[in-house]
């Protein structure tokens, strides 16, 4: 892992360039509409999952609600779109929303940590799934937001599967960026000094509480717009395209691909969601192939598919310290 | 030379154990200032009251001619406090040179917006920091080890790596909290050269510490706490001739 680790630094620019070409020729190549709306729906869980990824991996929060903030973004989009707005600026709008809800959460939440935390965001999640099935007026309930409409591109309205691509795949790069530039700055290494030590961060003037708001709402941004960009594809949304199941989802990409690094997430949701298409036929037996995929994940490669022995957790358990994921979870504010 | 830090009958309690009590010091600018007593007298805690980590349950702590009490550590930090843990804490999943880049969080001015654009902010807050980092890790003489993690370091070498970082915040005055524990005579020796000359750059320096050898040799001033109260105060002479000290250091003598 580390020689190919080695190998990326050395070539990275012609490897995301040739990544880059083959994501753009890749719809010229391939006929199939279904084929093609599964890779659609892998480009979604791309962006929750680096989404996610950014509150987890990063600064060590644990967020097990993220489809809440995916909700919000479909929703958004969804109301808005019936009122005619233009889609592309909607797509931003329900990012602009959903990071609000963020740092709602985020500032109640900033004194919790680990366990409690992850308690406080499931409820969030579940919450907002209830207000969306119950609130009648505005989502439609039971029956959902109907006949969105798909943005328009190049002059044609994007419904195929083969169109739509683009405009996702023009997110998911705009996210893999954003994250890139964002992390190697001053509020990423601030993220991640709180993620590893933050009473030694607070010792060195970090504002813990405002980098942790500011990585919800960054985290959150990039989810609504995954939510929103959902919207459009399947011109149909309810509240049980955003259960607990769907959170716990986006995070088993996270864990399986592998937390804190940026390639992490693309790859945990291309395995997680190939794995589940390839399995289709076994219907709900699938869910123990996915049961048996993260613990032995997580006892054979902890760090995650794409990490390296530079990742969290793996190091969390490998490392000096021990402790292991786990006990980092339950550990209980210490007074020094 | 002014007072720098001052605190006014600074007092901890936990519960029912009165950790510190009525502690008054003041510490020059551009002294070494040294803070021994027994195990559990309360050294730590006084440090944690005065960087914000712990609240006091009485009295004033004033930097630089400001009343710092109830502020929170990281705007304390901010303010020119600069400190090293008793027991190291490292990021230790960063390169050494991440950790020291971390230092230099308060002199930076990005923000997110600068960091997507990258503007002219970001790019010359990178490079300083940058700069800064690699020029500071190398006067500490960690330029070999600044590609490592920091988790994997020898602890000697951890050490210096936190002080490191603690310097990068470039604070008007640096409490280093044992330094020299688990450190051989020989790494003891460097440290001590090496804060003497901390103090020649117009750093102020508070430290507390085991090794009375230590002590006594780097420090202008010495307090001595026990059982959280403040018994003697003065040079190391004065120190080690106290009748107090030698008491709670070897207990009281008895005659047959």
């Amino acid at each position: 892992m580390e020689k190919l680790k080695n190998f990326y630094e050395k070539r990275k620019t012609l490897l995301i360039l040739s990544l880059l070409a083959v994501a753009i020729v890749l719809p010229f190549l391939i006929d199939k509409g279904s084929v093609m709306s599964i890779i659609v729906k892998i480009l979604f869980y791309v962006i929750m999952a680096s989404s996610l990824n950014i509150i987890n991996g990063y600064s060590g929060q644990f967020n097990i609600g993220h489809a809440g903030f995916v909700l919000i973004g479909a929703y958004t989009l969804s109301i808005l779109a019936n009122f005619g707005w233009p889609i592309w600026i909607l797509y931003i709008v329900a990012g602009i929303v959903s990071s609000i809800i963020g740092l709602v959460i985020a500032l109640p939440t900033l004194r919790l940590r680990g366990i409690y935390l992850a308690l406080v965001t499931l409820g969030f999640s579940e919450i907002l799934r209830l207000v969306a099935l119950n609130w009648t007026g505005l989502t439609g309930g039971p029956m959902g937001i109907k006949g969105i409409p798909a943005p328009w591109f190049f002059g044609l309205r994007a419904t195929s599967p083969h169109n739509y691509y683009f405009i996702v795949l023009i997110f998911v790069i705009l996210c893999l960026f954003t994250s890139y530039r964002v992390i190697n700055s001053k509020v990423g290494r601030a993220w991640m000094s709180i993620r590893e030590d933050d009473h030694a961060a607070m010792s060195l003037g970090v504002n813990i509480r405002k980098y942790k708001a500011i990585n919800f709402m960054f985290g959150a941004f990039w989810a609504g717009v995954g939510g929103a960009l959902m919207a459009p594809f399947y011109t149909f949304i309810d509240s049980s395209m955003f259960t607990l199941d769907e959170g716990f989802n986006i995070l088993s990409m996270v864990i399986i691909g592998g937390q804190g690094t940026l390639v992490g997430p693309v790859v945990g949701a291309i395995v997680v969601n190939l794995t589940t298409e390839i399995f289709r036929f076994a219907n709900e037996a699938r869910l123990l192939i996915y049961a048996v995929m993260i613990m032995s994940m997580m006892w054979i490669r902890p760090q995650g598919i794409a990490g390296t022995s530079r990742s969290v957790i793996a190091n969390r358990s490998l490392g000096r310290n021990g402790g292991g994921f786990l006990a980092k979870l339950f550990k209980k504010k210490e007074v020094k | 030379m002014g007072v720098l830090l001052h605190t006014k009958n600074v007092s901890k309690y936990y519960g029912g154990i009165k950790a510190v009590q009525n502690i008054d010091m003041q510490v020059e600018q551009g002294e070494i200032f040294g803070i021994i007593g027994p195990n559990g007298a309360g050294k730590t805690s006084f440090f944690n009251v005065c960087t914000g980590n712990l609240q006091p349950n009485g009295g004033e702590i004033w930097f630089n001619g400001k009343n710092i009490t109830g502020m929170r550590p990281a705007k304390i930090a901010t303010m020119g406090i600069g400190r090293t843990f008793q027991n190291i804490q490292l990021f230790n999943f960063m390169t050494v040179l991440e950790n020291v880049k971390i230092g230099y969080h308060t002199h930076e001015k990005t923000n997110v917006f600068d960091a997507l654009v990258h503007n002219k902010r970001y790019k010359n807050d990178e490079r300083t920091t940058h700069e800064k980092a690699v020029a500071l890790v190398e006067k500490l003489g960690l330029s070999g080890e600044s590609d490592n993690l920091a988790g994997n370091l020898a602890y000697g070498v951890q050490r210096r790596v936190e002080i490191a970082r603690a310097l990068a915040l470039e604070p008007k005055i640096l409490l280093l909290d044992e330094p020299a524990a688990g450190m051989n005579p020989i790494e003891t020796r460097e440290l001590s050269d090496f804060i003497k000359q901390l103090q020649k750059d117009g750093h102020t320096i508070v430290v507390i510490e085991h090794d009375m050898k230590f002590v006594m040799n780097l420090c202008e001033r010495i307090m001595v706490i026990n059982f959280g109260q403040k018994i003697c105060e003065g040079d190391p002479d004065h120190v080690k001739s106290d009748k107090l000290v030698n008491e709670a250091y070897f207990g009281k003598g008895t005659t047959f």
